[in-house]
């Protein structure tokens, strides 16, 4: 979705669609404040709102359309390339041992 | 105390043996050093674009269509989402709602009966790199920190998932067996439960027998052999019936298998469901699957060990025997069939590999594809059964010898004396000998005792050194004592 899809700002004030925002940001692991909450549950619920205003319009004889490109089948052949070395691929690492990333513990189940 | 009936079903990863990532040129390679088979896509750099690998959808095609699927027209790619540390872009390509291959079955059979599991889905996706846990012994919630190797991170990944048509551990382990050798057959992976090239996870419910509806599952993971298969689901099955019985109730939750203590224990249980927030992904086009592509795929299919099995079945091989020449390691069955390409006694060929070949094989420890057993041996073998020169049990005895190394079965037949004796004029001394010397046993059986024939029988044997033929044994002692 284009980030320029949202709606013109009249609709904000009338937000007929629920959305628990801080469930949103816990999933993206965002941290959000109280007053970033309210901003962007609002902000959101537009684009949410715009999105039902589009199902609304009348699609009767217009084919599913899941790709902006009439495209299928964009394969490559099964050969291999180079990759990068150990050095490149750790270089932007904020830590690295052994040739491995290094990671904070991680808690929790797969 | 209720009847409780097991309902299981199991999820498959297999990872494809191509020379390439899914995405990626890297290449597809096992035990290099860390983090030298990554680019930017598999290691998820920002910008990075992926391009399926059309090797990776002809091999799940094979898998597919081997497993009498449906083929999608048209599938997609999709993200699922969520944060691991062995998941670099935050998101798996994965399919959702449209798998590239769908509704197919397995038949699998235990204690001589039937089952279909049905096949749900058959979809693609990549495979995540490897953690390593360091500190706090290993163990994942006490580790001080992680180490992570993105080798792995893009290789091509099958998933397969069936129906909730598992009844019991036997059939668990059934099922994945016959999976692990179709796709061995069809050469797309090594299938490996012990390298995890290919990884079971088998969620667990019980239910009232009879009951309709399904009992709360639980998944079991970390399972590394067909052993541990059947053993985790059983263990499983029995904990939920104690746990159900003593007025418990079974949670929704992970179970992790651990092979030394035998048992299953409960990983962190979720307390939300997982929310993938699966969306189509952008950066690649549907895949379209046209008539002519699935019939060509149909169509270069190998045979597959369930038509093999009823070949052999044809060529007079016990039901058993077939399951042990398709189902054991490729040396016996390439042995079985290169004796039959050379025109062997199906039967008896059969069951010398699957008895003598494979308890040699056991109790030496070596393995049947390192002797120099060649078909020709077993062709040679049948052929002096069939004219007599060996008797069934010394041509057992000539088995062993070529497998040790011994040389031809008519080398081992001449070095270790087991050649049949022809002249009947000998056997007949030795019968005559033998009765003389048990006048007691043939006066049983004259006077209609025929207890002692078969004892009378083995004298001879014995005296013959094993090389007389068993059946002119008896047709004499028959004769001679009306027995």
């Amino acid at each position: 979705m284009r980030a320029d899809a949202s709606p013109s700002p009249v609709s904000i004030a009338a937000m007929p669609v629920e959305i628990d925002i801080a469930k949103v940001a816990s999933l993206a692991r965002i941290a959000l404040s109280a007053e970033e909450l309210a901003r962007y549950g609002a902000q959101l619920g537009a684009i949410l709102e715009h999105a039902e205003r589009v199902q609304q319009l009348p699609t009767e004889g217009i084919p599913p359309t899941s790709h902006p490109v009439p495209m299928t089948n964009s394969f490559r052949p099964d050969k291999v390339t180079e990759s990068l070395s150990p050095d490149e691929a750790l270089s932007g690492a904020p830590a690295a041992e052994d040739g491995y990333f290094k990671v904070p513990p991680v808690l929790g189940d797969e | 105390m209720t009847d409780y009936e097991a309902v299981i079903g199991i999820e498959t990863h297999v990872e494809l043996m191509t020379d390439s990532k899914m995405f990626c040129g890297c290449p597809v390679k096992f035990g290099e050093p860390p983090n030298t088979t990554t680019c930017p896509v598999c290691l998820g750099l920002p910008g990075a674009l992926p391009v399926p690998n059309s090797e990776a959808i002809e091999g799940i095609l094979q898998i597919g269509t081997a497993l009498g699927c449906q083929v999608a027209d048209t599938s997609f790619f999709h993200r699922k989402n969520y944060f691991y540390p062995d998941l670099p872009k935050n998101y798996q390509i994965s399919q959702y709602d449209v798998p590239i291959c769908h509704d197919g079955e397995i038949q699998v059979e235990v204690d001589g009966e039937d089952t279909k599991i049905g096949i749900t889905r058959v979809h693609m996706e990549e495979d995540t790199g490897k953690s390593i846990h360091v500190g706090g012994g290993g163990r994942i919630h006490d580790a001080e920190y992680s180490l992570l190797d993105f080798n792995r991170s893009g290789v091509p990944l099958v998933e397969i998932v069936t129906e909730p048509d598992i009844r019991s551990a036997e059939q668990a382990r059934a099922y994945g067996a016959e999976l692990q050798r179709i796709v061995r057959t069809l050469g797309v992976s090594d299938a490996r439960l012990e390298e995890g090239s290919m990884r079971f996870d088998a969620n667990v419910s019980i239910r009232p027998a009879g009951a309709a509806e399904l009992g709360t599952r639980a998944e079991v993971k970390n399972v590394n052999s067909l052993r541990s298969l059947q053993r985790a689901v059983a263990f499983e099955i029995h904990r939920q019936i104690e746990l159900v019985e003593s007025g418990g109730v079974v949670v929704q939750e992970t179970r992790h298998w651990n092979e030394d203590s035998g048992k299953t224990t409960s990983m962190r249980s979720k307390e939300e469901s997982e929310d993938y927030r699966y969306f189509q992904e952008p950066d690649l086009v549907p895949i379209e699957v046209s008539a002519a592509w699935r019939d060509a795929v149909r169509e270069a299919l190998p045979e597959l060990p369930a038509a093999r099995r009823a070949r052999y079945q044809g060529l007079g091989v016990d039901a058993r025997v077939a399951a042990v020449l398709v189902g054991s390691e490729d040396a016996i069955g390439d042995l079985f069939e290169g004796a039959m390409n050379a025109g062997g006694d199906g039967r008896l060929i059969g069951n010398w590999l699957s008895g003598e070949a494979v308890a040699w094989s056991r109790a030496e420890e070596v393995a049947i594809g390192d002797t120099p057993l060649v078909p020709a041996h077993l062709v040679e073998l049948a052929e002096m059964v069939g004219d007599s020169t060996l008797s069934a049990s010394a041509a057992k005895q000539v088995l062993a010898g070529v497998l040790a190394g011994e040389g031809t079965p008519g080398e081992v037949a001449e070095s270790r004396d087991l050649i049949q004796i022809s002249d009947s004029s000998v056997i007949e001394a030795e019968v005559d000998a033998v009765l003389a010397g048990h006048a007691d046993a043939v006066a049983s059986i004259q006077a209609g005792d025929n207890k002692p024939f078969g004892f009378l029988v083995g004298q001879v044997m014995r005296a013959t050194g094993g090389k007389a033929d068993p059946k002119q044994v008896s047709d004499l002692i028959r004769a001679k004592t009306g027995g």
